[in-house]
């Protein structure tokens, strides 16, 4: 079934990405994740979350726009994938604030070993 | 496009006015690829894909339940999960990454011979991607089957005892795990042989990598297993330095009820402190033996003396909750008191919380690892079949995007579960 009316319009749409590009890109990905793990064994303390969630978040980034063709896509996919990712924003913010706000309202764990543990008696 | 066509259209051959062969492709007027309420191949496709990228932003709303549930937990108790953090394998998880992140790249390349019209080599690297899936599924069963032996469980079957963390006997997990993957590869066998008996040409043609796919499961059982004893010293070694690491800072809590000096790094400094607390008076002597007390109080009057001043706090919480008063902390400081006992990272409520979130999203992405197989193995399918071509290449791009979306969750899931430090 070889349809190739090039001349067709609507036909001959695919955008296949050179594969040094994706090789590349492939590499990429493997040395961010090496850095990653690197990173983990220095202590920098508050950043280490930062740090990690800006490495993680190029990678995907990269994945997005190369692998998922989403640099070569229509507007509107972009769009719906990055609003995806406001919402998911908005959503673990506000859960984290309301979080915070009721964080003092511990309810003390009785019935565990450490609470049970003999020099408490 | 006339929309009176819709309904009376059944047969595009038949209609002369229909479709495009007003633009000249007579005999070709719908390629069968091409579904007959589409205009172009093009517009096939860009349907098809709207319909994959709102899949795809359901797919990150879903997993950001479990990402939310996770920061709210890691924010109320960083050291239970900076403490039960040390009980994952980086290695494992840094290879499972690795092999991921091949399989993304297979699948991208996968999507370029579909455009490409390249029909075996799709073929290979849809084969290659599913073996990956399989090996980062076996390494997985290393992982899960490790831990369950140790009682690393979700809260409410969490049973971790620091004191003997390689519990004797129990069933084999991993046995359990590879049977259903061991019954499919046999079964996968069998048809390869049946097939090429009977000759079957298609069905021996389907078999063969499919039964590559089923051995790389039992290779990344492999792989995790040497992992995981290769670095069996350092891994258990870690499992140790990890149940020290959480005694070293909280065993005296849960020991003697009272913590002495705070200082999370200097745990060869608390030793001695330890030993002094051990020679005290029991915890509910307090009231009797005010001799010693007063000692303890006129040395704790000195600014330096914080340990004995800790100390000092702890008693004071202690015979109030011993006389039957609730203990108000009202300080952010708990360290001293007997209220740092909730701090121990491996009581089972808090670890197991961990410990839940982690099969959760762990497990939750293994099933997309699994409902991604099965698509992939329908490409596979196809694309022996050589259904694929420039302009019918959707199925490889909307499983590829599917498949690139799970590996983009590992992304995220790798660093925040395996490398907190």
């Amino acid at each position: 079934m070889s349809a190739h009316e090039n001349a067709q319009e609507g036909y001959d749409f695919a955008h296949p990405l050179p594969l040094p590009l994706l090789a590349g890109t492939f590499l990429v990905l493997t040395l961010l994740t090496v850095i990653t793990v690197a990173q983990a064994s220095f202590n920098f303390g508050s950043l280490d979350v930062l740090i990690v969630m800006v490495i993680a978040t190029i990678k995907a980034v990269l994945v997005g726009a190369i692998f998922m063709h989403l640099a070569w896509d229509k507007p509107f996919n972009i769009l719906c994938f990055i609003g995806s990712f406001v919402f998911v924003g908005l959503f673990i913010m506000a859960t984290l604030f309301d979080s915070r706000q009721t964080a003092k309202d511990d309810i003390p764990v009785l019935d565990d070993a450490v609470v049970a543990a003999p020099a408490e008696m | 496009m006339a929309t009176t066509d819709a309904g009376l259209v059944s047969d595009a051959h038949e209609q002369p006015g229909h479709g495009h062969s007003d633009h000249g492709h007579g005999d070709h007027d719908h390629p069968s690829y091409l579904a007959h309420h589409f205009d172009t191949p093009e517009q096939q496709f860009d349907s098809g894909k709207l319909g994959m990228w709102l899949f795809l932003v359901t797919e990150v709303l879903f997993f950001s339940g479990m990402f939310c549930a996770y920061a709210i937990f890691r924010a109320w108790r960083p050291e239970v999960f900076e403490g039960c953090s040390q009980f994952l394998n980086t290695k494992l998880g840094a290879i499972n990454t690795g092999v991921l992140l091949f399989s993304s790249f297979t699948m991208a390349w996968g999507v370029r011979c579909a455009q490409k019209e390249q029909h075996k080599l799709l073929t290979v690297m849809l084969a290659t991607t599913l073996s990956c899936a399989t090996i980062f599924l076996g390494v997985k069963a290393i992982e899960y089957s490790h831990k369950w032996h140790l009682g690393l469980l979700p809260a409410g079957l969490f049973s971790y005892d620091p004191s003997n963390p390689h519990p004797v006997g129990g069933p084999n997990y991993l046995a359990y795990i590879c049977a259903p993957f061991a019954i499919i590869t046999a079964g996968v066998a069998v048809w390869l042989v049946v097939s090429f008996l009977r000759g079957a040409k298609f069905q021996f043609e389907c078999a063969k990598p499919l039964l590559v796919v089923c051995l790389c499961f039992f290779v990344g059982v492999g792989l995790g297993t040497i992992l995981e004893s290769g670095g069996e010293e350092g891994h258990h070694e870690g499992d140790h330095a990890a149940v020290a690491a959480v005694e070293g800072e909280h065993g005296g809590a849960a020991e003697h009820g009272e913590e002495h000096s705070h200082e999370k790094e200097g745990e060869h400094a608390e030793e001695p402190a330890a030993d002094a607390v051990v020679d005290l008076p029991a915890a509910g002597a307090m009231v009797n033996e005010s001799a010693d007390l007063a000692v303890i109080e006129r040395l704790a009057s000195d600014a330096t003396n914080t340990g004995l001043q800790d100390e000092l706090a702890a008693r004071r919480a202690q015979s109030q909750q011993s006389a039957g008063g609730i203990l108000y902390d009202v300080t952010d400081d708990t360290s001293a008191t007997i209220a740092s006992a909730p701090e121990d990272v491996l009581r089972p409520s808090r670890a197991g919380v961990f410990f839940s979130i982690y099969y959760c999203m762990t497990g939750i992405h293994a099933i997309h690892i699994l409902a991604g197989i099965g698509v992939l193995v329908w490409l596979l399918v196809r694309s022996i079949r050589q259904d694929f071509n420039r302009n019918y290449f959707g199925p490889v791009d909307y499983v590829g995007l599917y498949w690139h979306i799970v590996d983009m969750i590992w992304i995220y899931l790798f660093p925040l579960m395996y490398l907190i430090r």
